[in-house]
């Protein structure tokens, strides 16, 4: 009776695109099912709105019965240092780090050590955010909880022969009545043998590392002898002596997944789980914004007890696309136990062979952006205010509350608070699913986001019997402009919020040979993002500057670790999304979508064969996205921001609700005249223009756009615009 | 300066006949109140089907927190979940129920 709906299987891929011919892994963790059946689906709709066109998927082949099993998510990131290199015969030793914890008290946390159960031997922050060092079964803690967010010098030795163990905690800022300074001296029985390997930020658990920290390390040492203060201050400062087995310098190779030991012995290790580089360290004063510049500042690397990268799981089974096989979307549906879960995966063309003359540029980086978003899950009344309804919370989401280590999308915070700005798709995304909605957006969280809210453009392109490549943003980021060129038409997601520098010069090298595109959607082409250059599926995001921000890069974390680049938003880096599509982010509101009226541009003989057989002035007052299709995050013209003067300002949506309100960045100073209600620049404008070469942008400036193409079977107004402008797009003649 | 009235008998005739949605000013300011009172155990919906069929539940904010199914009517109706939701928030506000 009062059984949750419960999601069972859960599965992901080790690529989001391939070609015909290519093969692709499949990962699955199966919870209480015996046996599970794999299909390779074609999938074309998951809009289960009363109104909208329900599921519509087509089976290619059958890819067997597979035992269910669990696998788990070890999440947690850490270095390891390369056992060939281990620390292994140490007898006595010295080691010290800056830290900057962040959770000080939530449980044990290893800052390093070689440490199996109560073998070997770790500095740690105990249970109550001492400072502590273990050694076999003995621990030596100063006794004194660090502040958290607060750096400190910490350091502890071993005298294998005096048996002693010292331990120092150093705050570098200390306040009044607050004084954190301790050391502590004992003797213990214990020595360092153990078989476990040598760990910053977790030790060797049973199965998984355990014991993470939270927080910055900064330049850990080890070194082979029992230091004095003073010998323990040379190394701090940075003099390798001949007693440092390791000092690992976080600031050199940044972008990548290696931690460099610049002491002659070389022993490097390896990061698990992308914890975040290129962070400020102890020493950062602000003289410096850019680590690129002055990397020495930036040698802390943050890590969290819930970094994910890549989960890791063994492969189920392996599929091999068909040869021929279209373009499209695909799944691997796998149905077991009365649960199904579809894993998508796009079909591409093979390379440099177009299977039509439009091709749909699916938005995975901002599929990635939200991907096992938390916000109704997780939010209090705050969030309902905001959404102006009830959350409702569906299986995908129980099941990330109840698997807490799944990973997080570039919208939540670690644990400890701090934002979350690298997200991967190789672990389960529960939200990248054909027929799951947005616990928040829409009455009773109805709406579909991001993926689901874009296969809806998949149906009504084989309803209207329109040929369509399907490509993904890790393609174009891959491939650059090769992808697109050639295509006459490239179609955008609902929400194409988030965009690499590889994939913008991508498309604008495309607009610039004459290329045309749709944007179907809203709040595109908004925040800087870059894709890992060595490491497949994973990018990073810094929340910099200003824009709408559910978390705030910290000043002086701005710049990207994976490639030095400036992150934040692409309008203020000299590329306006108003110049590139016509319109550019108004605002936002979550609960009710509304219509569009036509302006007298509509009428202009330049735009006649958008609006043929199209009657009255009013345009998308109705959709499965919140009942119309201008709404949730909508564009505007504005010549101000770089729109071009040329462009025809076609239709603008009217009677948005009051929980529509402008983005951060076009608020500089806050009123009360902000919402939609009573702020016209809050709104959705319907663009065309031409651009060089015999190009042209039709732009919608709406995120619910998409939802409103297959109302009454495709046959409405909503449609029968996109129609005319696909077709008149995809014809050679010049436009306008 | 007089506070409005939040309790007065054409908000909850406005909330029941718009839900969801554009809202006058004083009803916005009652349904942000009643959220906000929901406090740390805020009330969302499970939903058992999708689009068709909702319960009620009160869901612990943050991460990994228990969600206690609450006992009572199935939901049909987007709409008679809000309704149902207002009810319970305005009685624990004024103390008073809502007459049907
Ligand atoms: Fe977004």
């Amino acid at each position: 009776m009062n059984a949750l709906p419960r999601k069972r299987i859960v599965g992901y891929t080790d690529r989001i695109s391939a070609a015909p011919g290519e093969t692709i892994r499949v990962m699955v963790s199966a919870e209480d099912v015996a046996a599970y059946d794999a299909t390779l689906v074609r999938l074309t709709s998951g809009d289960l709105h009363p109104g909208g066109s329900g599921f519509i998927e087509r089976e290619i082949a059958d890819l067997g019965r597979h035992p269910g099993r669990v696998q788990a998510i070890a999440a947690g990131s850490y270095a390891i240092v390369d056992p060939a290199g281990s620390l292994a015969a140490l007898r006595s030793l010295s080691v010290l780090a800056f830290i900057w914890p962040t959770l000080p008290g939530k449980g044990r946390q290893v800052i390093l050590g070689q440490r199996r159960a109560r073998s070997g031997f770790a500095l740690a922050l105990d249970e109550t955010g001492a400072i502590a060092f273990e050694v076999g079964g003995a621990t030596v803690s100063t006794g004194v909880p660090l502040l958290a967010r607060e750096w400190a010098f910490v350091a502890a030795t071993f005298d294998a022969d005096a048996r002693r163990v010292v331990v120092h905690q150093e705050p570098l800022v200390s306040y009044p009545g607050l004084d954190r300074r301790s050391w502590r001296e004992a003797i213990v029985t214990q020595s360092l043998a153990t078989d476990a390997p040598f760990m910053i930020a977790a030790e060797a658990g049973e199965g998984h590392p355990t014991a993470h920290f939270n927080g910055k390390i900064e330049a850990p040492v080890v070194a082979r002898e029992a230091l004095d203060r003073a010998g323990l201050e040379r190394i701090a400062q940075g003099a390798i002596t001949p007693e440092v087995a390791a000092a690992w310098d976080f600031a050199r190779e940044m972008g990548g997944d290696r931690i460099v030991d610049r002491s002659p012995n070389r022993r490097h290790g390896r990061l698990v789980n992308l914890p975040t580089r290129a962070m400020k360290g102890h020493g950062w004063d602000g003289s410096e914004m850019n680590w690129t510049h002055a990397p020495h500042q930036y040698g802390a690397i943050h890590f969290h007890d819930d970094d994910l990268y890549d989960a890791g799981w063994a492969a189920d089974f392996a599929l091999t696309v068909p040869a021929e096989t279209p373009s499209g979307v695909y799944a691997a549906r796998l149905t077991g136990g009365g649960d199904v879960d579809h894993v998508p995966f796009v079909v591409r063309p093979p390379k440099g062979r177009r299977g039509a003359d439009a091709v749909f540029l699916l938005p995975t980086a901002s599929y990635l952006a939200y991907a096992n978003e938390r916000a109704g899950l997780e939010g209090d009344g705050h969030l309902q205010a905001f959404a102006n309804h009830l959350v409702a919370l569906g299986p995908g989401d129980l099941w990330l509350n109840d698997h807490q280590g799944a990973g997080l999308s570039l919208y939540d915070r670690h644990g400890d608070g701090s934002g979350v700005s690298i997200s991967s798709r190789l672990r389960p995304i529960l939200n990248l699913r054909p027929g799951v909605t947005s616990a928040w957006v829409g009455t009773a969280g109805t709406a579909p986001w991001q993926f689901n809210a874009d296969l809806p453009l998949l149906d009504w392109l084989a309803a209207k019997g329109i040929a369509c490549d399907v490509v993904t943003d890790e393609d174009l980021d891959r491939e650059g402009m090769g992808l697109l060129d050639g295509y006459r038409v490239m179609l955008t997601g609902s929400h194409p919020e988030y965009w690499s520098r590889s994939m913008y010069d991508a498309l604008q090298a495309y607009l610039g040979r004459g290329g045309r595109m749709m944007y179907l959607g809203g709040n595109g082409f908004y925040w800087r993002v870059a894709f890992h250059p060595t490491l497949p599926g994973v990018i990073e995001l810094r929340r910099a500057e200003d824009g709408i921000r559910d978390w705030v890069a910290e000043g002086g974390e701005y710049y990207m670790s994976f490639t030095g680049e400036y992150g934040g938003m692409w309008c203020r880096m000299g590329r306006s999304i108003h110049a590139l599509a016509g319109v550019g982010m108004a605002g936002q509101g979550f609960d009710v979508s509304t219509y569009y009226r036509r302006n007298s541009a509509s009428r202009d003989p330049r735009a006649a064969f958008v609006f043929e057989g199209v009657e009255g002035d009013v345009i998308g007052d109705f959709g499965t996205v919140g009942g119309g299709a201008a709404g949730l995050e909508v564009d505007r013209y504005d010549r101000a921001l770089g729109s071009p003067p040329h462009a025809l300002v076609l239709a603008s949506s009217e009677n948005l609700s009051d929980t529509y309100f402008p983005p951060p960045d076009e608020i500089n100073n806050a009123s009360a005249m902000m919402d939609a209600r009573q702020n016209t620049r809050v709104r959705a404008d319907l663009v065309l223009f031409t651009t060089p070469n015999g190009g042209a942008v039709f732009s919608t400036g709406s995120i619910a756009w998409i939802g409103s193409l297959t109302h009454n079977r495709y046959d409405n107004n909503v449609s029968r615009i996109t129609e005319n402008v696909l077709r008149r797009f995809l014809d050679t003649k010049g436009i306008g | 300066m007089s506070e409005p009235d939040l309790t007065r008998p054409e908000l909850i005739a406005e909330f029941r006949r718009n839900p969801v949605g554009r809202h006058s000013p004083d009803l916005r300011l009652l349904l942000n109140t009643l959220r906000k009172a929901d406090g740390e155990e805020p009330y969302v919906l499970v939903c058992t089907k999708p689009h068709r069929e909702w319960r009620l539940a009160r869901k612990k904010a943050g991460r990994g927190q228990a969600l206690t199914l609450l006992d009572g009517a199935i939901f049909t109706d987007a709409d008679a979940a809000e309704w149902a939701v207002f009810k319970l928030r305005w009685a624990r506000m004024t103390g008073r129920e809502i007459g049907e």
